[in-house]
């Protein structure tokens, strides 16, 4: 994803939220972290998150996108993608 | 086997731990409040017990808190307190199996809110991965096997505001039969209005609204009806010898569990149950009548209940007179907790060589004046107690603890 002003912003709001609703550590937070393999996500925090950005993003997130969704990184493109996509 | 009480840990209306209960005990403190909420919500009775919510944020990880319903933190807070004075850590619990066997019978809230988000949102989705897991029946026993890491038995018992007496019963039973060295028990009552709002239905309640402190008045001749409650009580069972063997404190040993069932009506009580419930007690415990020195009885200050309830003392025990209170009247009726926290203050008492009152008594009826009620705090050497607990469809059951012959 292109570090754009917005792009960063969006950035900062996902890991603000994982931060402080799914209550992972801060230290954790590198772009290179795997979801499950090293911030501890399991299917269970998962639906929680789909709840999350729903409220915090205004789009439904799919349990198949996740299938490519491995990395931190992964993410920020995912949501920074569904973002800019019309009819999210 | 012979089955003891070696870990107790309550979060009650009268108190957040075995000292600050056992205080209120002995002082006649009430618990009871009065909720404008419940008022403003269209409540014909705005009374209840309160306690203040845990804070477990930072104590158990998200994904322990996110499946725990209220009652359950108070159920967490309660059994930190037993398995403290259990002298139990999570190491011996990695190592042994131990079972769990917890006293609920709701778990209204998370259904409500559950169902509000779908309506709203008009999407499952957006309901969440805790809701579940908190709106069970079984939600305290599971959410604390899976916090305590247990092994051994693992389920609910449901029955009504018998259902912490007979979580005890049926530890007491397995332990007794050499299936489970050691069992935590309990109960656990969710305080909310979603909760009790189809019980105000029943005109229940108390409508003493004036003086919250005096509206639970079990045996008075001007009771007018039961106050709802809750909190959470835990009672670590072992087996005798598992606790000689880990040098544990023994606070009491369980000799008799009676039951029974009235096969009558579905709120109304009747004496024949209660009366079986406690002959079998006796039987189970090989004692009689008069072994017994004092009853903490099941009154919840309902007309009806109390009456019944003193007639079938009397005859069961009406040759020896023990001394009889219901700590109803302080801590109000905390239903599917009470038969556990009842267990814990009886025992509070025999430990501690007193008999709380009976508050709020100020003038027994014709049928409520042949017990032996204690109106003041009174001194007293309790050796044995009997507890009961009797609940909605006719549910009877009694207890009988004694303190330990070597």
């Amino acid at each position: 994803m292109e570090p754009t002003m917005q792009n960063e912003e969006i950035i900062r709001k996902i890991n603000q939220l994982l931060i402080e609703e799914i209550e992972i550590d801060e230290k954790q937070i590198t772009p290179l972290a795997d979801l499950k393999k090293d911030l501890g996500i399991d299917s269970l925090d998962f639906v929680d998150l789909f709840v999350i950005i729903e409220n915090n993003f205004g789009f439904k997130m799919k349990a198949e996108d996740m299938a490519e969704v491995k990395t931190l990184h992964d993410f920020y493109n995912y949501i920074g993608k569904r973002i800019n996509t019309p009819q999210s | 086997m012979r089955v003891v009480i070696t870990g107790m840990g309550i979060y009650s209306v009268i108190g957040k731990n075995l000292d600050e209960v056992k205080n209120s005990l002995y002082q006649g403190k009430s618990g009871i409040i009065f909720d404008p909420v419940r008022k403003a919500m269209g409540f014909r009775s705005a009374l209840t017990g309160m306690v203040d919510r845990p804070h477990l944020k930072g104590v158990l990880d998200r994904r322990m808190r996110v499946g725990l319903p209220v009652q359950g933190e108070y159920a967490y807070i309660a059994t930190l307190e037993a398995l403290k004075t259990a002298l139990l850590d999570q190491h011996y619990l990695d190592r042994h199996e131990v079972g769990i066997l917890y006293g609920n019978d709701s778990s209204a809230v998370p259904v409500v809110e559950s169902v509000d988000i779908l309506r709203e949102k008009k999407d499952t989705m957006m309901i969440g991965s805790g809701y579940i897991f908190q709106s069970m029946n079984s939600t305290v026993s599971m959410n604390l096997s899976v916090i305590f890491k247990l092994k051994g038995v693992n389920f609910t018992i449901s029955g009504a505001c018998a259902s912490g007496s007979h979580a005890i019963g049926i530890g007491y039973l397995m332990i007794k039969q050499g299936l489970q060295h050691m069992i935590i028990c309990g109960g656990a009552q969710e305080i909310n209005p979603e909760s009790t709002a189809s019980f105000d239905a029943l005109n229940a309640f108390s409508i003493r609204e004036s003086e919250p402190t005096r509206a639970s008045r079990p045996f008075d001749r001007d009771r007018d009806g039961l106050v709802p409650s809750g909190g959470a009580a835990t009672v670590i069972l072992e087996s005798y010898e598992s606790a000689l063997k880990r040098g544990a404190t023994i606070f009491g040993e369980v000799i008799g569990y009676g039951f029974s069932s009235n096969g009558e009506h579905i709120s109304m009580p009747n004496v024949d149950g209660p009366v079986r419930a406690m002959q079998l007690a006796l039987k189970d415990a090989a004692i009689s009548s008069s072994d017994v020195d004092y009853i903490n009885a099941h009154a919840t200050s309902t007309p009806a209940g109390d009456s019944n309830e003193a007639k079938s003392i009397e005859t069961v025990f009406g040759n020896s007179k023990p001394l009889v209170s219901s700590t109803k009247s302080m801590t109000g009726h905390e239903m599917w907790m009470g038969g556990a926290s009842e267990v814990i203050y009886s025992s509070l008492m025999m430990n501690n060589s007193f008999v709380a009152p009976n508050i709020n008594l100020d003038h027994p009826d014709e049928i409520t004046s042949i017990l032996n009620i204690a109106t003041q705090t009174t001194p007293a050497e309790i050796r044995t107690f009997l507890s009961n607990s009797f609940g909605f469809g006719g549910t009877n059951s009694s207890l009988i603890i004694r303190k330990l012959n070597r």
